[in-house]
């Protein structure tokens, strides 16, 4: 018989949570040193599904990456080929008509809003509530419907093009979107009073996980994560590119720091974007999709190009440096939750564990973005 | 003291709204439907694997130019061509033919890259999703054989 394992008042104990864990929602590992259910110190493996996706950006032409851009975050993908091709249109010199760019802003907004919810599912699924995930992909359904009748995909799209679009949207989509808000915005008055409003969720996240300004600015988080620290940043704002100006809409901010801010932030966010959507319908121009002065194979001048969007997560940024051939030379990828990701070690020392997996669902991790 | 009560009187009264909401939504339309038994319509533009599109005669449309092949950012497009005679005004010509169209769907990312980049309107999506299989021969498709079959059963 063995006698029970004796710890040293003092002594601790490293927990794995991952690779492969439901918490992490993909192959994340984190190493933490508990001391009983206390974290002490914690670490961040990453690496397991790194694909090279910047590598394979300097070894194929423009046109060819563009399918790879739909592979980082497969949540919220048309954000990040957005950047993509604004990136390659802004260096290039290629007017867009501007029937292309309002259908763009409205269907990244429309992905937006169907990331947010699947996000929303998901961190109450974390919290041990299973029926709004439920009710949160059955409202994304009718958003990945609606994109599937015009991209042809559900997830991973190849919509935009360079000085235009794939494909026309058709009155089907417009009349789908315009039926659409009405029920979303009716779903969010639900999820508010189902979640949002529990005495169970709110003692859960009130107060919890404290992430400063400070410490957002120290590690470059952007996105939710930063707008729920009390920071007033967001690329469609700050750096309007494509045809945001044109619209009406708020950025929501938090100066509570805890993981409540951070979840409030992106509900109110779904709003605004139903916003943008509501205003880009009304005021969607006629006219051509595709840029007419085009040129089939895509050289780049010389030079250093950057482009930053905001995408569901936070601010994506994409740099690229061309010596003038059919492909880039050096291709670098800035993804957001990449720099969401490294303030939760700082952050969660002392924190209770189920505290601190609360916690990274509030980071809206997906890890294949993180691990381009 | 009073807080207490009070709270306890409002986390009480949160959980039965909520649970008022779930009750609801018991009566609610279903909206999953029974896959296999019952499937919906794919939508026009679904992408599947591509596929050759036959002229009038039952051949491929295919010149064999090559621009698919190129396009193609995962190389998973292999041709291949004969060269044939043909009579055209009294004249002898030479002319290409595709003998064989080979797609590897294993490498395929489905960004559509090659319908758009043919030029001659030679292959389109196909709507086919029921792909699952545990050998990786069953996703090397022959395009050309699959064309045949496919003019025979319409035949």
């Amino acid at each position: 018989m063995s006698a029970p394992i004796q710890l040293r008042p003092d002594e601790t104990f490293i927990l794995n949570v991952g690779p492969q864990h439901p918490a992490t929602h993909g192959v994340l590992r984190v190493k933490m040193q508990m001391d009983g259910e206390y974290i002490v110190k914690s670490e961040t493996v990453l690496g397991y599904i790194h694909r090279m996706h910047e590598k394979m950006g300097e070894n194929r032409t423009y046109a060819q990456y563009l399918p790879n851009l739909s592979r980082l975050d497969y949540l919220g993908a048309l954000g990040y080929t957005h950047g993509h091709v604004l990136a390659i249109e802004r260096a290039a010199g290629i007017e867009v008509p501007e029937r292309a760019e309002y259908i763009r802003a409205i269907t990244v907004e429309l992905n937006r809003v169907a990331s947010h919810l699947f996000w929303f599912g998901a961190f109450v699924m974390d919290l041990g509530g299973f029926s709004p995930l439920m009710y949160a992909i059955q409202d994304r359904e009718h958003i990945l419907d609606m994109l599937e009748a015009v991209t042809g995909a559900r997830l991973t799209y190849c919509y935009y093009r360079f000085g235009g679009l794939y494909n026309d949207v058709d009155d089907d989509f417009t009349e789908a979107a315009k039926r659409f808000i009405p029920r979303m915005r009716k779903s969010l008055k639900k999820y508010d009073a189902l979640v949002t409003g529990n005495i169970i969720f709110q003692k859960r996240l009130e107060g919890i996980a404290p992430v400063s300004a400070e410490m957002c600015r120290k590690y470059g988080a952007t996105g939710p994560v930063a707008r729920g620290s009390g920071i007033n940043f967001d690329v469609r704002k700050n750096e309007p590119y494509s045809v945001y100006p044109e619209f009406d809409f708020d950025i929501p901010v938090y100066h509570e720091c805890d993981s409540m801010a951070r979840y409030k932030v992106r509900m109110d966010e779904m709003e605004q974007s139903l916003r943008i959507i509501e205003q880009g319908l009304e005021k969607l121009p006629g006219g051509p999709i595709m840029a007419e002065k085009k040129p089939k194979n895509i050289k780049l001048p010389v030079g250093d190009f950057y482009q930053a969007v905001e995408t569901a997560r936070g601010s994506f940024g994409i740099r690229i440096v061309s010596d003038g051939d059919k492909n880039a030379y050096r291709l670098k990828l800035r993804s957001p939750t990449y720099s969401n990701m490294h303030l939760f070690d700082e952050a969660c020392e002392g924190m209770l564990i189920m505290d601190a997996l609360a916690f990274m669902g509030t980071l809206d991790l997906v890890i294949p973005e993180m691990d381009r | 003291m009073g807080g207490y009560f009070s709270e306890i009187f409002n986390g009480s009264k949160s959980l039965l709204i909520g649970m008022g909401i779930t009750f609801r939504e018991f009566f609610k339309p279903t909206v999953t439907v029974q896959y296999p038994y019952q499937t919906i319509k794919m939508s026009a533009r679904f992408r599947g694997h591509i596929e050759l599109i036959a002229d009038e005669e039952g051949k491929p449309k295919c010149v064999v130019c090559g621009m698919c092949e190129r396009a193609c950012p995962s190389g998973c497009i292999t041709l291949g061509s004969t060269s044939i005679e043909i009579e055209v005004d009294g004249k002898i010509k030479k002319k290409k033919v595709l003998s064989k169209y080979d797609l590897d769907f294993t490498k395929c990312s489905l960004c559509g890259q090659c319908v758009e980049n043919c030029s001659f309107g030679a292959i389109e999506f196909s709507k086919e999703y029921n792909l699952a299989s545990t050998r990786k021969e069953d996703y090397h498709f022959n395009l050309l054989e699959r064309l045949k079959r496919l003019e025979e059963r319409n035949a």
